[in-house]
C-alpha cells in the first residue's frame, strides 16, 4: 500500500512539472492550436529565450522571470518577422502544411546553430533566490524552483485566456481560427491579426524560456527533447483550447511523476506518450478541444 | 516506360555501378555512398506514405531502429548473411507498419503525425530497457572483413543498399502509375470525397503503411555493421525524421523521381559539408538549404523543372 | 614575420575545420599529419571544443621546440557532430584520402566506430576519454588514456566504495540510480558488482531517461528505500538535477555521490556551488593535487585565456590536461621508436613508462592503464554559487587513492548551506 503522503507528493511534483511543460506547450497552442501553423521550431525559441534570460541575469543580475518578461517584447516582434515569411512563403500562396513543416524544421537548426555559435556549447544556469529552497505544506514538499515556473505559467495561460475571450483582437484572433472569411468579411485583416497571434506565442517562449533555465541548466540542442512534449500536450488538450493545453500537460506531468517515483523513471515517457494514443483513437478532438 | 522495361533500365544501372566499383580502390567512395543510397532507400519509402497518400510520418525512426535492432538481436545469436537479416528487419517492421496503421490510421492530418512521433518515442523507451541488444549503452557489432567478392565489408553493404534502394524505386514507380497509387493520390487530395466514392481508404493506407515501413527496416538493418555500434541516441536520431521529410520535399513529393533527388542532393551536400566546413556551421547550412529550397521551390525539384519546362515558348507546341 | 598562429586559430575557431597549425620557421620537410574526428557540435562539443583546443597548443608547442623527428605537426580533424554515424566516412577520408599517418580516437560511442576501420589499416589507435573498448576488439595496438585501467567498469565505483566502507558503522544498504546512457549505465554496471563484493543489500536499481526535468519523484523513489549509500551514474544535466533535487527534498543518506559527469565541468560546479558540499564525486585533476603535477598549471595559463574567447570551460581541470598528455604519449612514442611504423611504435607504447603531465603513465597489454588512477574528492566549504572558490585547494578534498589523500570523509551529508 503505498503511503497516501507519498502519492501527494508525487501528484504536486507532477502538477508542478505539468504547469512548466504548460508554458512550453502555450505557444504552440496558440500558432499550432488556434493558427494550425506547425511551429517545429518553438522549442528553439524557448531555447533562446532562455539563453536570454541567462545574459540578463549573469550581466546584470535581473531576475529570471523578469528577465523573461523584459524579452517578451523583442520575441514579440520576432514572431511578427517569422509569421510575416511563413506568410509570404507559404500561406499566400496556399501551400499544404508539409512545406510549412519542413521550413520550422529548418528554422530549428537554424537557431540550434545560431546559439552554438553565439553563446558557445557550454551548459549555462541563472541564479535567483529561489532555487534551492523548498516549502513545506502539510507533508509536502514543494521545490521553489519548480513552483516558481508553474505560477508564472498559469499567470500566463490565465492571462492569455482572458485577453483571447474579453478583448476584441483576442476574439479576432479566436475568429481567424474558426472562419476566416467572415472575419475578413467584417473589415478585419486575418493576416494581422495572425501575425498578432504569432508574436504572441513567440514572446510566450520568452518568458518559457527563462522557466526552462530555473528549472535545470541549459545548452543548445536540447529544444528536440520537449518537441514530442509540447505538441503532445496541445493535441491531448484539444486543438485551440488553452486550458485543454494546462489540463493536458499537468496529466503528462503527473503521470511521468508518479511512474518515476513509484514504478520505474525508464518508463516515464513512455507510459506518458502511452497514454496520448488511446486518448486520440477514443476522443480525437483532444480532452477539451473543439469538435472537428 | 512499362515498368518492367524501368526495372531492366535500374538493374542495369546497378550492374555497371558494380563494375565501375571493381576499378576503384578508394574506401571513401563507398562509405559516403553508402550513406547517399540508405537515404534515396528511407525518402523514397517514407515518401510512399507521406508524398503519395499524404500523411506525414514522424516515426521514421521507430521503423529504422527496429531493423537495426532485429538485425543486432539476432547476430548475437547466430551467424546469418546480410540479406537474411534485411529480410528479418524489413518483415518486422512491416509488422509494425501493420499495427501502427490500424491504431493511427484512422487519425488525420496532424493527429496522425503526433501519434507516430508518440510511438517512436514509446518505442525508444523498450529498446532503452532491452538489456539484450545492450539497452543504453548500447552494443558493438564485429563485422567481418570482407564481403563476397573479395572487397570490403562496406563495399558490399553499399550495393545491398543500392539493390534495395533501385528496388523500392521500381516499386515507387509500379505503386504510382497503379490503382493503388491513384487511390493513395485521391486519398491525399481529399479522403471524405474518396471515401465517399468507394476508395477501399483505410486498406489503401495500410498498404502503403506496412510497404513504408518494411522499407525503413530493410533499411536499418545494415546500420549497425556500418557504423559497428548502435546505441538508443543515435538509432533514433532525430536528423532521420528530419530528413526523410525533407528529403522528398525538396525533390518533389508525388513523384518516385522526388526523393531520389532529395535523396542524393541532401546527403552529398550534408557529407561533402562534414569534411570541409566541418562545424556546428554543418546544421546551419542544413537548415539554410531546407529553409531557401521549401521557400523557393515549394513543389521540389521536380516541379521546379516542370514548371520551367511548361513556359510556353512562342506559340509553339508544349511537349 | 607574422605568427599566423593567431590569425589561423580565429579562422579555425570560425569554421572549426582542419586545423592546420604551424609555426613561424619554414620547413625543410613533410608535416607529419595526425588525423581525427571530435565532436564539435551537438552534445558532446563541450568536451570535444576543450580537446581540441589543447590538442592545438601541444601542436604549436611542439611546432615551436622543432616538431616531430624534424618535421612539423599537423592536425587533421573534422566535426562528427557526436554522432557514432559520422565516424567511419570520417575515418575512412582520413585513411584513404588525407593518408594521415597517426590517428586518435575520443569518446567511447565515437571511438568504435573507427575501430575496424583503423585495424584494416593496421593503424595504432591512441583514445581519450572511452571506456571498456578493447574488451571486445581485443586489438594489440589500441591504447586508451583515461585513467580506468584494467577493469573499466568497476573503476569507476572502485573507490567510491572503499571510501564507503570506511565508514563506521558500515553501511549495509545502497541504492543505484543512473541515466539511461552509455557511460552511466556502465557505471552502474560496474558499482552493481562493487557493491555485491562489499556485501552491501541494494535496495534501489533504477534508471531515468535522459530528458527528464524533474528529478524530485527519482529522489523520493530513492528516499523511500532509506539507503545508506547513495551511488548515482549520471551526465551533465541530470547531475545537476539530481543534486539539486536532493537538497530541495533535503535527502541526506550517509553518502551522496559516484560517477558523475558534470561536477568536473566549471560552470555547472560553479552553479550548483554550496548544494555540492559533502558529495563524493571523481576528478582527473583538481587544485589539491597541484603540487603532486606541478607542470599541469602551465598548460593550464595557456589554455584558460583561449578558452574563455571560445565560451568553453573556463577552467579546464577535467578534458585539458589528460588530452596534452595523451598527446605527449604520442610525441614520445613517435621519438622514441624512430619514426611512424606502427607495429614499432605499439610495440614501444607497450614496453616504456611514459613521462607525462598527469604523472607516470604505463600501458598494461589491454591498452589501458596498469592500475585506476580516478580521484575521488568530497566538495566542502562551498559558499553561494560563482567557480572562483573551486581554484582553492581545499573545495574538493582528496579521499582516495591514498597516495593523493588530502583529507577524510565527512558523513552523513549535511546540509548544503553551512
Amino acid at each position: 500500500m503505498p503511503d497516501p503522503i507519498a502519492v501527494a507528493n508525487a501528484i504536486a511534483a507532477g502538477v508542478l512539472l505539468g504547469g512548466f511543460y504548460a508554458a512550453v506547450a502555450l505557444g504552440i497552442a496558440i500558432a499550432f492550436g488556434l493558427l494550425d501553423i506547425p511551429n517545429l521550431a518553438h522549442p528553439a525559441f524557448v531555447v533562446m529565450g532562455a539563453f536570454a534570460a541567462w545574459q540578463l541575469n549573469s550581466q546584470l543580475a535581473l531576475d529570471p522571470v523578469l528577465a523573461g518578461l523584459v524579452m517578451a517584447l523583442p520575441f514579440f516582434v520576432l514572431g511578427l518577422l517569422v509569421y510575416r515569411l511563413y506568410y509570404v512563403c507559404f500561406e499566400r500562396r496556399g501551400e499544404a502544411q508539409l512545406q510549412g513543416l519542413a521550413f520550422f524544421f529548418g528554422v530549428l537548426f537554424i537557431t540550434e546553430v545560431t546559439l552554438v555559435l553565439t553563446a558557445g556549447a557550454d551548459y549555462r544556469s541563472v541564479t535567483a533566490s529561489y532555487i534551492g529552497v523548498s516549502i513545506s505544506v502539510g507533508g509536502i514538499v514543494l521545490p521553489e524552483r519548480m513552483l516558481v515556473p508553474a505560477g508564472v505559467a498559469l499567470a500566463m495561460i490565465v492571462l492569455l485566456h482572458q485577453f483571447l475571450v474579453r478583448s476584441f483582437m483576442g476574439r479576432a484572433i479566436q475568429a481567424v481560427a474558426q472562419d476566416e472569411q467572415a472575419l475578413r468579411l467584417m473589415g478585419v485583416s486575418p493576416v494581422r491579426v495572425k501575425a498578432l497571434a504569432f508574436g504572441l506565442a513567440t514572446a510566450t517562449a520568452a518568458v518559457a524560456g527563462a522557466l526552462l533555465i530555473i528549472v535545470q541548466p541549459v545548452e543548445p540542442s536540447i529544444g528536440r527533447d520537449f518537441i514530442g512534449r509540447a505538441f503532445a500536450a496541445v493535441v491531448l488538450g484539444g486543438m485551440g483550447s488553452l486550458y485543454g493545453t494546462l489540463l493536458a500537460s499537468i496529466l503528462l506531468g503527473i503521470t511521468e511523476s508518479i511512474v518515476s517515483d513509484m514504478w520505474n523513471p525508464s518508463w516515464a515517457p513512455a507510459i506518458a506518450f502511452g497514454f496520448l494514443l488511446p486518448t486520440l483513437a477514443l476522443r480525437s478532438g483532444g480532452l477539451l478541444g473543439r469538435r472537428l | 516506360m512499362s515498368n518492367r522495361l524501368f526495372a531492366a533500365l535500374i538493374a542495369a544501372f546497378v550492374v555497371a555501378l558494380w563494375l565501375a566499383g571493381r576499378l576503384v580502390s578508394n574506401e571513401y567512395v563507398f562509405f559516403v555512398g553508402y550513406a547517399v543510397v540508405q537515404y534515396v532507400l528511407l525518402a523514397t519509402a517514407w515518401n510512399l506514405l507521406g508524398g503519395y497518400a499524404g500523411y506525414i510520418n514522424f516515426g521514421t525512426a521507430a521503423f529504422f531502429a527496429l531493423g537495426a535492432y532485429i538485425a543486432v538481436a539476432i547476430n548475437k545469436l547466430v551467424d546469418l548473411p546480410m540479406p537474411l537479416l534485411i529480410l528479418a528487419g524489413g518483415i518486422a517492421a512491416g509488422a509494425l507498419g501493420l499495427l501502427m496503421g490500424y491504431l493511427t490510421l484512422k487519425l488525420r492530418g496532424v493527429f496522425f503525425s503526433i501519434a507516430t512521433l508518440a510511438m517512436a518515442i514509446v518505442f525508444q523507451a523498450v529498446i532503452t530497457n532491452w538489456n539484450f541488444v545492450g539497452g543504453a549503452s548500447g552494443a558493438y557489432v564485429l563485422r567481418p572483413t570482407e564481403g563476397p567478392w573479395g572487397g570490403s565489408y562496406v563495399e558490399y553493404l553499399f550495393y545491398v543498399m543500392l539493390a534495395m534502394a533501385g528496388g523500392a524505386v521500381v516499386l515507387a514507380r509500379g505503386i504510382e502509375r497503379s490503382r493503388v497509387g491513384y487511390g493513395l493520390t485521391s486519398i491525399r487530395d481529399d479522403e471524405l470525397a474518396s471515401e465517399a466514392s468507394g476508395v477501399p481508404t483505410l486498406r489503401l493506407k495500410v498498404i502503403a503503411t506496412v510497404l513504408s515501413g518494411a522499407l525503413m527496416g530493410m533499411a536499418g538493418a545494415p546500420l549497425p555493421f556500418y557504423v559497428a555500434y548502435l546505441d538508443p541516441p543515435s538509432a533514433f536520431n532525430l536528423s532521420y525524421a528530419v530528413n526523410t521529410i525533407a528529403m522528398p520535399l525538396v525533390g518533389g513529393i508525388g513523384t518516385w523521381l522526388g526523393p531520389v533527388i532529395g535523396a542524393v542532393l541532401l546527403t552529398a551536400v550534408q557529407q561533402g559539408a562534414m569534411v570541409t566546413i566541418s562545424s556546428a556551421a554543418n546544421l546551419l547550412l542544413v537548415g539554410l538549404l531546407m529553409v531557401a529550397f521549401i521557400t523557393l521551390a515549394p513543389n521540389g525539384i521536380v516541379g521546379l523543372v516542370r514548371g520551367l519546362a511548361k513556359r510556353p515558348s512562342t506559340g509553339g507546341n508544349n511537349k | 614575420m607574422t605568427n599566423s598562429m593567431g590569425r589561423r586559430s580565429a579562422l579555425a575557431g570560425m569554421l572549426g575545420a582542419t586545423a592546420i597549425t604551424q609555426s613561424r620557421f619554414a620547413w625543410a620537410a613533410d608535416p607529419i599529419k595526425v588525423g581525427f574526428s571530435i565532436p564539435q557540435s551537438g552534445g558532446l562539443a563541450a568536451l570535444g571544443k576543450q580537446a581540441l583546443l589543447t590538442m592545438e597548443i601541444w601542436a604549436s608547442d611542439v611546432n615551436a621546440k622543432g616538431g616531430l623527428l624534424g618535421r612539423p605537426v599537423q592536425l587533421v580533424t573534422y566535426d562528427d557532430q557526436s554522432n557514432p554515424a559520422n565516424v567511419p566516412p570520417i575515418y575512412t577520408k582520413l585513411l584513404d584520402v588525407d593518408k594521415v599517418d597517426l590517428i586518435i580516437t575520443q569518446g567511447t560511442n565515437l571511438t568504435v566506430p573507427a575501430m575496424p576501420i583503423a585495424m584494416q589499416h593496421g593503424k595504432m589507435v591512441l583514445t581519450m576519454l572511452a571506456l571498456a573498448i578493447n574488451d571486445k576488439f581485443k586489438y594489440p595496438r589500441f591504447f586508451q588514456t583515461m585513467p580506468y585501467g584494467p577493469h573499466g567498469k568497476q573503476s569507476i565505483s572502485e573507490g567510491f566504495f572503499d571510501i564507503a566502507m570506511g565508514m563506521n558503522p558500515k553501511p549495509t544498504t545502497v541504492a543505484l540510480v543512473g541515466a539511461d546512457a552509455e557511460f552511466a549505465k556502465n557505471a552502474v554496471d560496474g558499482a552493481r558488482d562493487e557493491a555485491k563484493k562489499h556485501g552491501l543489500k541494494i535496495v534501489y536499481d533504477r534508471t531515468y531517461p535522459p530528458s527528464t526535468v524533474d528529478f524530485g519523484p527519482v529522489i523520493r523513489g530513492i528516499a523511500a528505500t532509506t539507503p545508506d549509500v547513495v551511488y548515482v551514474g549520471s551526465y551533465p544535466v541530470d547531475t545537476s538535477g539530481m543534486v539539486r533535487a536532493a537538497r530541495e527534498l533535503n535527502f541526506r543518506p550517509k553518502l551522496f555521490g559516484g560517477g558523475m559527469v558534470g561536477t568536473q565541468a566549471t560552470t555547472l560546479k560553479a552553479d550548483l556551488g554550496e548544494m555540492l558540499n559533502d558529495v563524493v564525486s571523481y576528478e582527473l585533476y583538481c587544485p589539491a593535487v597541484a603540487d603532486k603535477f606541478p607542470e599541469v598549471e602551465p598548460i593550464l595559463k595557456k589554455y584558460q585565456p583561449a578558452a574563455k574567447d571560445k565560451g568553453i570551460d573556463p577552467q579546464g581541470y577535467y578534458v585539458p590536461p589528460f588530452t596534452y598528455a595523451t598527446m605527449q604519449i604520442l610525441e614520445q612514442a613517435v621519438t622514441g621508436s624512430g619514426g611512424l611504423d606502427q607495429d614499432k611504435l605499439a610495440k614501444y607504447m607497450h614496453d616504456t613508462k611514459f613521462k607525462t603531465i598527469v604523472g607516470d603513465v604505463k600501458f598494461g597489454p589491454d591498452g589501458e592503464w596498469d592500475h585506476q588512477r580516478l580521484l575521488w574528492v568530497q566538495f566542502r566549504g562551498l559558499k553561494g554559487q560563482g567557480m572562483d572558490q573551486f581554484t582553492n585547494p581545499s573545495a574538493e578534498v582528496v579521499l582516495h587513492p591514498s597516495e593523493y589523500r588530502t583529507g577524510e570523509l565527512r558523513y552523513p551529508l549535511g546540509p548544503g548551506k553551512q
